[in-house]
């Protein structure tokens, strides 16, 4: 029924257009870049902030939002969004995934090129950006590394680095030549641009979960860890080699973040980010045979999540990233193998991190907002200081605590395979403001 | 109802998705009703009423010659209507949805429908979808439930206490739904399980289950109370993990030379179809110690009692 009413021509925008003037009163300012927490109010004018300070007056014809209780935050970070436009609108466009961004508080994200057409050059990528201007999110598009995500010729990089291509992925495949990865890297280099690297080596057997006692209980065909970590390890070795900077997308396993954590040691330019899924789930759950549990990589041990935890904890993990990988219900709604990977992300990336995370005393609200902040916005060589007077309000205001069930058919991508169904979520963003624009929930 | 078949106990299981979650007593009523159908089959007419009226299909989305003679012998046998429909599943993943498909054919006015597929869960995505009795002929590597009951009563015909004897699995485990099946049942029976094949056909963790392995097969041999020989896939396997068949067959395959250091009162089963002279040799499957043809006639006797006593929730599974 969802498909129904939310119809890409249906599909509106949910932000409204901010006040000329608002003041937010009361709120606890929660900063990830300054690292610091303070009670203070925060006055808006003309999209951008005026002052941050106790006690702020209200003017004549400001509106207020009295935060008392509430938290204030940067706009949240999803440096790993699949919009699907162009190619998949079936499963999401630009207005409904940005729809479900600032639903969950995050106004700026980062999309990935397994598109059709693929975002392999110039003109697509001006084309994606001239479509994406005006929006409350902001959709920073990443080009993929090779021509068709082949990997095998690298794209024309510096024109699309002048173009204002934070990064290059090829994600959805992982770079089986070496030859090509040293290529990209090498070249990459030049300006600055990070390399988001699918780690995956496909020469194993393409399989549907990952492989444990799970998939041998449930006779599936599987992923082993090795899949993953041996691109890591490679992927490190070449990092060293000619000097780039790598960024892992999607790590899930202990074997990877340990070759993480020795890169870092080492001080190579190694950066990794992990999901939510992957924080919070074990592969236990396929033994519900629910395709919302079908997502490369694939969901992994208890051991590999208590390892995930570790590694936010002590900064290994720089980021969490959703993987937003929308898909409609009749591509999902199939036997297990036949159903393609990936599942929602981007409306419970937060509620995720507080349930799973903060609540359960895993990171400190702080750790964790900076790791859907500050942290993924420098890796890409973003701006992350944004509570300065004079700059773009980009902030969200939440209830750290507020309990909700998390319902598919109430999500605002058009697709519905989130693999939180049903479960109980706390932490509620209450309104997300960018670019002259807010949601309120 | 036939004299033969008191049937007044039912299954606490609704549907037979897999021996994994089901009890005991499930399989000892199963085992029970069996015998009384197998005798059923010793009688010159071999058939009774008991699912007149009923109508079951088989729908088989991978080739099976066995399985499905054997099912739809059980049926004829029990006077049910029965339908066959067979395709590929990759012929699934283009056209129709497999639930288009079930809910299309039970429209029809179906009670029961016994699923061959490639894809482990298949069935319980039918089970939430249908009003149907579900039962799992085989669902890719997870379960074929109905192949372990049948190897069980093959096994307790012989070696009426299980508890504490050594049943080995040889062969091809990873591929293998036979032994996922037969490993959950064989626990319920009190038996040691042990696996024995070469190391890349033992999927990850599975002595997790609390099942013994070996890659000797002398040594399994000369432990075992009942090995269960399963079938190499000649199709799939040679290559990064399985260098011939030849040395399957000079360190794997089941010859009477290996068995002389058995126990005297080995039992060995075969769930078919045999590969002879790769995990079994002639004088081996043709020998005094197995009982594969008691497997394939027990096959449709346990069928039968599947279905009759699943019978009884016909119109009510949900």
């Amino acid at each position: 029924m969802k498909r129904m009413i939310n119809n890409i021509s249906l599909c509106e925008p949910l932000y409204k257009t901010l006040p000329k003037k608002i003041l937010i009163k009361n709120g606890m300012v929660i900063d990830p870049f300054s690292e610091r927490e303070y009670e203070s109010d925060i006055l808006i004018s003309n999209g951008k902030i005026e002052k941050i300070a106790k006690n702020i007056k209200a003017e004549m014809g400001c509106e207020a939002i009295d935060a008392k209780g509430l938290y204030v935050s940067h706009g949240f970070f999803d440096m790993h969004v699949h919009l699907r436009e162009p190619g998949y609108e079936q499963a999401e466009n630009f207005v409904s995934g940005t729809n479900a961004a600032m639903a969950g508080g995050v106004t700026a994200l980062a999309a990935m090129a397994n598109t059709t057409p693929c975002v392999d050059n110039k003109f697509v990528y001006n084309d994606i950006k001239s479509r994406v201007k005006g929006l409350l999110v902001d959709v920073h598009q990443i080009p993929a590394v090779t021509i068709k995500r082949e990997g095998k010729v690298i794209v024309e990089m510096t024109e699309l680095a002048e173009a204002g291509a934070p990064a290059f992925s090829d994600d959805g495949s992982g770079i089986q030549s070496s030859e090509t990865m040293k290529g990209a890297l090498e070249y990459a280099k030049m300006f600055g641009t990070p390399i988001l690297v699918h780690p995956e080596d496909h020469s194993f057997v393409e399989g549907v979960m990952n492989e444990s006692l799970s998939s041998t209980e449930l006779g599936m065909s599987y992923i082993p860890a090795i899949a993953e970590s041996i691109n890591v390890a490679r992927d490190i070795e070449i990092a060293r080699y000619v000097g780039g900077t790598v960024h892992f997308q999607h790590v899930s396993v202990k074997e990877s973040i340990e070759l993480v954590r020795k890169a870092k040691k080492e001080g190579l330019k190694v950066t990794c980010e992990v999901t939510p899924h992957h924080f919070s789930l074990t592969d236990d759950m396929v033994r519900t045979f629910s395709t919302d549990y079908k997502m490369n990589p694939p969901l992994r041990t208890q051991e590999d999540v208590d390892a995930v935890h570790k590694a936010l904890k002590d900064g290994t993990i720089d980021a969490i990233a959703t993987d937003h990988a929308p898909h409609p219900s009749e591509k999902k709604n199939v036997e297990f193998d036949f159903a393609p990977f990936g599942v929602l992300g981007l409306e419970t990336m937060f509620s995720a991190g507080i349930t799973y995370l903060v609540r359960k005393k895993k990171l400190s609200l702080m750790e964790f907002l900076k790791k859907i902040t500050v942290n993924p916005r420098k890796i890409l060589n973003l701006e992350a200081d944004l509570f300065q007077k004079g700059k773009t309000a980009e902030l969200v205001i939440f209830d750290k605590d507020k309990k909700w069930k998390v319902d598919r058919r109430k999500l605002n991508s058009l697709s519905i395979n989130t693999c939180f169904h049903d479960d109980t979520h706390f932490g509620k963003v209450l309104y997300t403001i960018n670019n002259g624009k807010v949601y309120k929930a | 109802m036939d004299d033969t078949v008191k049937g007044t106990k039912l299954l606490k299981t609704k549907h037979l998705l897999g021996i994994k979650g089901m009890c005991r007593e499930d399989l000892e009523l199963i085992l029970q009703t069996s015998e009384s159908f197998k005798q059923v089959l010793d009688t010159p007419n071999k058939k009774v009423a008991a699912l007149k009226g009923v109508t079951v299909v088989n729908m088989f989305f991978e080739n099976s010659t066995r399985t499905k003679i054997s099912f739809e012998m059980a049926e004829k046998r029990l006077s049910a209507d029965v339908v066959n429909f067979a395709a590929s599943s990759s012929s699934l993943k283009k056209g129709e949805t497999l639930i288009d498909t079930a809910k299309n054919i039970e429209a029809m006015k179906i009670d029961m429908v016994v699923m061959r597929h490639s894809t482990p869960g298949a069935h319980k995505m039918l089970m939430d979808n249908l009003n149907s009795i579900i039962i799992n002929a085989g669902d890719g590597a997870h379960e074929h439930p109905t192949q372990a009951i049948l190897d069980l009563m093959s096994i307790v015909q012989k070696k009426p206490n299980l508890k504490g004897k050594r049943v080995t699995l040889v062969g091809d485990i990873v591929h293998s739904r036979v032994a996922m099946s037969n490993i959950h049942a064989l626990k319920l029976y009190g038996a040691k399980v042990q696996v024995c094949g070469p190391s890349t056909l033992i999927p990850k963790d599975i002595e997790k289950m609390g099942v013994e392995v070996t890659y000797d097969l002398d040594e399994a041999i000369r432990n075992s109370d009942v090995m269960n020989i399963l079938r190499i896939q000649l199709e799939r396997h040679v290559g990064a993990s399985f260098p011939s068949l030849r040395e399957y067959h000079n360190y794997w395959g089941i010859t009477n030379e290996k068995l002389a250091r058995a126990k005297n009162d080995i039992l060995i089963l075969h769930p078919g179809p045999m590969n002879r002279g790769v995990e079994i040799d002639d004088d081996v499957a043709d020998g005094d110690h197995q009982v594969i043809l008691d497997q394939v006639l027990n096959g449709v006797a346990s069928r039968m009692a599947i279905l009759y006593l699943l019978s009884a929730n016909i119109g009510g599974a949900k």
